[in-house]
């Protein structure tokens, strides 16, 4: 992708509420910003170290109950409670990572969903704090001095800004060292220590940024839709994240953008074809299908495509910068 | 001056190295030679913190390793390649060093994310760095390919460049001739003697007795977890319990 | 007291399925590095096959249980020679994510076709419960405690004394050597996890009867079968057994003195506890550092 694209596309995110006339749209607009951040948080995590989280959930639903608490119990004002939802997931997040940092892939795995599990029964059973499963209606829509971001319009902007405060966290990161270091521990681990990459520093560090932006995601989410339940913990949004990743392509910039603007639309699209059930049978389907086809992603498929037909001499040249 | 003091090693039952003691002069070429099974890449392990010994300890000047990480012995400036070709496989050959040059940096997680002159200038730096020690190794023209698309023969050689990225004070080379073609192995054994003459300390575990022979100024001998010699590579080569070791074990090996 | 050894027998129960549902998934784990995520659905499986044989074709209830492992064990082969065999020299994340799509299809397959609502197994056993001594026992429980047992101990003879049993060792211990001594790679992960996922299946279709069968069973059977496993060790099969008893005892004295709330909690926290303070399980010894 060139510069002049990205001026292109980014300008066609700003100008997007102008061409989408009916709120409906605009709100799959703002969902699949919602989940542009979070599909950009695990990818940090299993794009960049190779690690994969099933408890990504845990992060993003920390950030929405303690957004949601914040200001509907202590009466705070959004932006604070934002900083705090911010923290406390990056907090769970350097948690996560402490616990996990000798363990590797399968067993990495295990502790995010132990975590997730122990953190929603705990949303569950919590009455006092949380209203168990009747969940926490009435959430504020945040506000900036005179403007409320009560409209469709205003709250697509926020996420917006949020989704592009993200992309460049991650873009700084991964053209950096510590994005090579992230790289290194992904690609032979070993081979990263014996030259003094201090890996489970990084490991923690990526742990904490990604659940940082999780929690970002989350807090957006509540005071977007203006209700929390133990819902926010299914598995099923760390089971989407996955696959927008996986199916965006992992490791890339790019990848976690394309994977979630579309797998938010394609489903709202089917809608009226196909209940929620088959979807997530299709999800299921799809998911084994992209890694026999596609496994490294639409991002990387199409750059090869692209440069393929434009210059088919150059070769393959797989680098961190994409 | 790496020192190695009764460095003993056991995995349950089995001793691996048993009482192991040598020091590596700085500036010199350093051979661990030894039959298969003998301990050498044990003792690598152990001295370069991927293992932790049973027993004994491993000092740079003075100061111990042992129970040091990988990470923070590479930060001391002892740095190893490993037997097997190790190497990044996705990444370009640039990259590949550039991770190798990871100590080089000095950004931390703010100063990156702030970005700006300084981060720029210092992503510059390693850049022309990387580049240096890619043309030292002679991989210039593969600069931009993955590591993985590489022949075997320059894959260990980008195995070498991300070693000497990491500016290493002491090069711990496990087998670097291992597989190679005898042309490839004498650009080998040019580039060890380059990297001496620059003021670097080498020390190599390798079976093959032509090139341990050719370059080394000691070569230490490891039989059954214990050195049984030590002494210039004339020496070594007559000596008799050596030759037995070595005919006793495998006649063939070398 | 009383009170103690009833809880005490009711997690022998419990843990017994778990012991069946844990053996299977070690066996596939350090066996074929292969994180089978779908572990679980084989449990549900097992559940609504012999819901179905029961219930619509009016098979005996015995007879029911035999077609659910049956059942369970011929779906296990055809997707180890479908999915997982292409997939031999992938990493083991390439493998768990397909495992991860496996179980997704297979839960929402099942909640297309059964609905959301939960559906009781009938049995033939006597709702009275047996009192012995200071505790009382249904029978379908002590049917369920019987079984379990009947099967772990034939999962033991499989692996120690038959042909099959032996290669299925060798090829854990060795992979490369095991194929260089003619065993027949190929197959014996076909059979391990056709074995695996009929194990899970028999304590889907045994667990049905007690409580109720709903297409999300699988996730929380999915999560106790890897606690038994963290708990035993990889590929340990005493270890599976242990920890399967070890795991229902320790839910059923957590539901009854702490909270019943957090009865699903204990997996969780033991899969945490354990992975970090002795990520080799309890029952193994010493490992090897290499």
């Amino acid at each position: 992708m060139t510069r002049a694209d990205g001026w292109l596309l980014a300008a066609g995110a700003l100008t997007l509420p102008l061409w989408l006339q009916s709120p409906y749209h605009l709100h799959v607009a703002i969902m699949a910003g919602i989940f542009g951040v979070l599909a950009m948080s695990l990818n940090l995590l299993l794009g960049y170290t190779g690690q994969l989280s099933l408890g990504h959930a845990a992060f993003f639903g920390i950030g929405a109950y303690t957004s949601a608490l914040l200001t509907l119990k202590l009466d705070w004002s959004f932006w604070p409670a934002l900083a705090v939802a911010v923290a406390l997931a990056a907090l769970a997040g350097f948690f996560i990572g402490r616990l996990a940092l000798k363990l590797r892939g399968a067993y990495f795995v295990l502790v995010t969903i132990s975590f997730a599990g122990v953190i929603s029964l705990v949303s569950i059973n919590w009455i006092e704090l949380t209203n168990g499963p009747l969940g926490l209606p009435g959430v504020p829509a945040p506000a900036l001095g005179p403007w409320s971001f009560r409209t469709k319009t205003a709250y697509y902007y926020l996420v917006l800004a949020a989704c592009g405060l993200s992309y460049l966290v991650c873009r700084r990161l991964v053209m950096s060292r510590i994005g090579r270091a992230l790289v290194a521990l992904r690609e032979n681990e070993p081979l990263a220590e014996s030259v003094g990459v201090d890996v489970t520093h990084y490991l923690v560090l990526a742990a904490v940024v990604s659940a940082a932006m999780a929690g970002l995601g989350g807090s957006l989410y509540a005071h977007y839709t203006r209700f929390v339940s133990p819902e926010v913990f299914l598995f099923t949004y760390t089971v989407t994240m996955v696959i927008m990743v996986v199916a965006g392509g992992k490791g890339t910039l790019a990848g976690p953008v394309v994977g979630a603007t579309l797998f938010t639309v394609l489903p709202e699209a089917l809608r009226a074809a196909a209940s929620w059930q088959w979807q997530m049978l299709a999800y299921g389907v799809l998911l084994v299908l992209l890694v026999f086809f596609l496994p490294r992603g639409i991002v990387p498929w199409l750059a090869r495509v692209m440069a393929g037909s434009q210059a088919p001499a150059e070769p393959d040249s797989p680098t961190i910068r994409r | 001056m790496l020192a190695v003091r009764d460095l003993a090693v056991r995995f349950g039952g089995v001793t691996a190295l048993e009482s192991v003691s040598f020091e590596v002069r700085p500036g010199s070429i350093t051979s661990v030679i030894g039959p298969n099974g003998a301990g050498k890449t044990t003792a690598f392990n152990a001295i370069t913190g991927y293992l932790r010994p049973t027993g004994g300890l491993v000092t740079y000047d003075g100061a111990p390793l042992t129970g040091l990480r990988p990470s923070a012995i590479a930060r001391r400036g002892i740095v190893r390649t490993f037997q097997k070709t190790s190497v990044f496989p996705a990444l370009s050959v640039e990259d590949n060093v550039l991770i190798g040059l990871h100590l080089r940096g000095t950004a931390g997680f703010f100063a990156v994310l702030a970005g700006g002159r300084r981060l720029t200038a210092e992503e510059r730096a390693l850049s022309s760095q990387a580049r240096a020690v890619i043309d030292f190794v002679g991989l210039g023209h593969r600069r931009r390919e993955a590591a993985s698309a590489l022949a075997y023969g320059e894959q260990r050689l980008v195995e070498l460049a991300v070693a000497l990225a990491a500016k290493p004070r002491v090069l711990l080379l496990d087998e670097p001739g291992a597989g190679m073609t005898g042309s490839e192995k004498a650009v080998v054994s040019g580039l060890i003697r380059r990297v001496r003459e620059q003021g670097l300390t080498v020390l190599l575990v390798e079976h093959d007795m032509r090139m341990v022979m050719g370059i080394s100024d000691t070569v230490i001998v490891l039989n059954g977890g214990r050195v049984i010699a030590e002494g210039s590579p004339a020496a070594i080569q007559a000596h008799p319990e050596v030759i037995r070791a070595y005919l006793g074990a495998s006649a063939g090996s070398t | 007291m009383a009170e103690l050894l009833q809880h005490l027998l009711n997690g022998l129960v419990l843990g017994g399925t778990y012991a069946l549902l844990g053996i299977g998934l070690t066996l596939i784990f350090g066996l074929m590095n292969v994180v089978n995520f779908a572990h679980g659905e084989f449990y549900t499986l097992g559940a609504y096959v012999s819901f179905a044989a029961l219930a619509l074709a009016g098979i005996d209830f015995f007879a029911a249980l035999v077609v659910a492992i049956v059942a369970g064990a011929a779906l296990g082969w055809i997707c180890e020679v479908l999915l997982l065999r292409p997939l031999r020299s992938e990493s083991i994340d390439t493998t768990m994510l397909v495992m991860i799509g496996v179980w997704i299809a297979m839960q929402n397959a099942e909640l297309l076709g059964w609905g959301g609502v939960a559906k009781s197994i009938p049995h033939p056993f006597p709702t009275a419960p047996l009192v012995l001594g200071p505790v009382a026992i249904a029978p379908l429980r002590l049917f369920v405690l019987v079984l379990a047992a009947a099967l772990i101990a034939a999962a033991w003879l499989l692996t120690q004394k038959t042909k099959l049993g032996r290669a299925m060792r060798a090829t854990f211990q060795d992979r490369d050597t095991a194929a260089l001594m003619g065993v027949g790679i190929g197959r014996i992960h076909a059979a391990t996890f056709a074995f695996g996922s009929g194990l899970a299946a028999a304590a889907g279709a045994l667990l049905g009867p007690i409580f109720l069968v709903y297409p999300s069973m699988g996730d929380l059977a999915s999560l106790k079968a890897f606690s038994v496993v963290i708990l035993g060790g990889l590929g340990n099969l005493p270890g599976a057994t242990l920890g399967g008893l070890l795991l229902g005892i320790a839910e059923e004295l957590g539901a009854g003195y702490i909270s019943s709330g957090y009865r699903d909690a204990v997996g969780f926290v033991i899969i945490i506890l354990v992975l970090l303070l002795r990520p080799s399980g309890l029952f193994a010894r010493q490992e090897r550092i290499a």
